[in-house]
């Protein structure tokens, strides 16, 4: 187990904690939920991973763009998304914060600049290098962040996006969740090279491994990178080295891996190893343990009565949001 | 095809790029980017000058990477661009299928309507220049079927120039096809290329007897075909639908409600081709109205073939129009 950062504040201890807390409750939620038939479609949790969405997330600005993929409740807590809406948008409600089209795998939220939840592996690399480009043209500061898991590296918008982003020296993010497992295919059943961080490298932009369990290994290596990109030294790559503990979506009986390997995992994840050293080190006591969960779960069950409470969208709006009812600005 | 000799007189490929050297000028959002459009000045010459004129942040060369670079159009469009993305031909296109149906496409609806996508994809489309069976195909139905899309194919000097300015201004993902065999075409630039829009059909030629349904290269087919009609007694009245999505209905209908008849003519294949959306949307709104079964002259259901004698035989032409419109008449009786 790494060690707590010296002169680490209890204030900030407990912030990042109650940001990983709340992306585990939320989803815990989740899932209940799904099994009791208010959430369907597919879903995919982010259990094990969210010490990189909150380490993320730490560094990123107002300013700043974010591409996500189909496992991204975790990225639009730590963002800011508020859970009412988030929660809302998986029931399918109007008030969600999509509007009920998307559902779990397609979150979006213009306030926080959250450009989707892309569930087309790979889709949002391309995605993320217009954004960067957008906001270098415009001479704007913002970054574009762009999660994407390992899997994506077999796909050609992995490679076309990364070429294009290092080739016009785009401020992108690259932040590559490397969870080991591609659905069900592990990393070495469908990678010669499995360091996926040397596989970037080859495009000629900043790349580097990170503890994904970490959350302050992940800030830091986050806040390196993106005043990397941020600074016009063009894009960064991290892989961040994870593990979801859950299954792949709430279909997947989990015959490709070992219950012995997800048990060593779980012995190192994040929460369970930030809550031991902020207790080893007497920051937090267990009362303010029980009071952050308290919290999270209040939080969690006044998002599920309202996404309960929200009425559905009226069937004689199907056809809307085809085209846009506004031109944008 | 051949218009007066007026001092407008220009050539497809000049009205495009006078339509994209005039959104440069006028919106500082806009860019051009693709493969070739700079150093090379577009492998069909109509960004030629630009990069000398607006240099490498505006007019940008990209690697070939039809979904890298689409994608990136896409997402420029949503920060806050104004992108004109060129691809060189439909065939490449389908290589950024993803982005343009799974991204473009969507993002809109699945956002809830938080997110517009206003970006320009320019590719060139169909046949007639033995270049075999990957860079001839008209594969804009397939974009047609996409809700979410609008797919325009201007077919003269006024619509290449004005339905570039008209998907400018458009929120939404507008795919413009280009027929490569028209880039050399010359016509009179007019005021009416000011006032193209995204949605209507026009009609090309009034006639009496029989609606020619068409669009793109195939206009110029239709033309020549209801030239020759004239000597056989036929009137023949010409469609250009311009769009593709959406079709427009009631010029379609209205035109067939007069003439009675109706053939479309595609460059596409038959089956499972717009003709048949075409034809169906007839026979539901227009049925009674019908003097004989509706035609269509498509491209034969071959990959396109590099032997010029073989390209010809595959693609509609006039003397299959021709044909096909006195088989009408002929079974009236």
């Amino acid at each position: 187990m790494t060690s707590l950062p010296a002169g680490l504040t209890r204030e900030r201890g407990l912030q990042l904690l109650r940001e990983m807390l709340r992306i585990r409750q939320f989803e815990s939620r989740c899932a209940e939920l799904y099994s009791a038939g208010s959430i369907r479609g597919f879903m995919h949790l982010y259990d094990g991973e969210e010490a990189i969405a909150v380490g993320v997330m730490q560094v990123l600005g107002p300013q700043d763009a974010i591409v996500s993929t189909y496992r991204e409740h975790g990225h639009a807590i730590a963002r800011g998304i508020a859970m009412g809406p988030l929660m809302a948008e998986l029931f399918g409600k109007r008030t969600g914060c999509s509007g009920g089209r998307g559902g779990s795998m397609h979150i979006f939220d213009a306030r926080t600049r959250f450009y989707g939840g892309n569930a087309i592996v790979g889709g949002g690399l391309p995605l993320a290098v217009g954004l960067a480009l957008a906001e270098k043209m415009q001479q704007r500061p913002g970054v574009a962040a762009c999660f994407f898991g390992e899997g994506a590296a077999a796909e050609g918008e992995f490679h076309e996006s990364l070429n294009l982003a290092a080739l016009w020296r785009l401020p992108v993010l690259f932040l590559c969740e490397n969870n080991l497992y591609a659905m069900g295919t592990a990393l070495a059943r469908s990678e010669a090279e499995t360091d996926i961080h040397v596989k970037a490298a080859s495009y000629g932009l900043r790349s580097a491994a990170v503890d994904g369990m970490d959350v302050f290994a992940v800030e830091d290596a986050v806040r390196v990178a993106a005043e990397h990109a941020r600074t016009g030294a063009g894009p960064a790559f991290l892989e961040l080295r994870t593990y979801r503990f859950r299954a792949h979506s709430m279909f997947d009986a989990q015959l490709y891996r070992d219950k012995a390997e997800i048990e060593q995992w779980q012995k190192r994840g994040p929460l369970i190893t930030l809550t031991t050293q902020l207790k080893a080190t007497g920051l937090m006591t267990e009362d303010d343990y029980q009071r952050l969960l308290r919290e999270a779960d209040a939080e969690v069950a006044e998002a599920v009565a309202f996404a309960e409470e929200s009425a559905w969208e009226p069937v004689e709006d199907l056809l809307r949001h085809v085209y846009a009812e506004a031109p944008p600005s | 095809m051949t218009l007066n000799t007026a001092a407008t007189r220009i050539t497809y490929r000049e009205a495009v790029k006078q339509a994209i050297r005039e959104a440069l000028l006028a919106d500082p959002r806009t860019f051009l980017m693709g493969e070739d459009v700079g150093k090379y000045g577009g492998c069909f010459a109509v960004s030629k000058g630009l990069l000398a004129e607006f240099g490498e942040e505006r007019i940008r060369d990209t690697p070939l990477s039809e979904s890298g670079f689409v994608g990136a159009g896409i997402g420029a469009a949503m920060g806050g661009m104004r992108p004109i993305v060129e691809i060189m031909t439909v065939n490449f296109s389908l290589l950024a299928a993803d982005q343009i149906v799974n991204t473009a496409a969507t993002v809109c609806h699945m956002s809830g309507g938080q997110f517009a996508v206003p970006v320009v994809i320019r590719m060139a489309t169909g046949a007639g220049r033995q270049l075999a069976a990957q860079h001839s195909h008209s594969l804009e139905a397939w974009y047609a079927h996409v809700p979410g899309l609008r797919v325009v194919v201007p077919a003269t000097i006024d619509d290449a120039r004005g339905m570039l300015r008209a998907a400018l201004a458009s929120p939404d993902p507008v795919l413009i096809f280009e027929p490569a065999s028209l880039y050399n075409m010359e016509g009179e630039l007019t005021e009416a290329s000011g006032r193209a829009d995204l949605s209507t059909a026009r009609v090309h030629r009034a006639g009496r007897d029989v609606s020619l349904i068409t669009y793109g290269a195939s206009l110029w087919r239709c033309a020549a075909a209801a030239d020759e009609l004239v000597a056989a007694g036929v009137d023949a009245e010409i469609i250009d639908l311009r769009t593709l999505r959406p079709l427009d209905d009631a010029t379609i209908l209205d035109s067939v409600r007069r003439t009675r008849r109706a053939v479309i003519v595609d460059e596409g294949w038959r089956s499972g081709g717009i003709s048949a959306e075409i034809a169906m949307r007839i026979v539901e709104q227009g049925f009674y109205d019908l003097d004989a079964p509706i035609a269509r002259v498509c491209t034969e259901e071959v990959p396109l073939p590099y032997p010029k004698h073989l390209e010809d035989a595959a693609l509609p032409n006039p003397a299959r129009i021709v044909a096909t419109v006195q088989r009408m008449f002929a079974h009236a009786d």
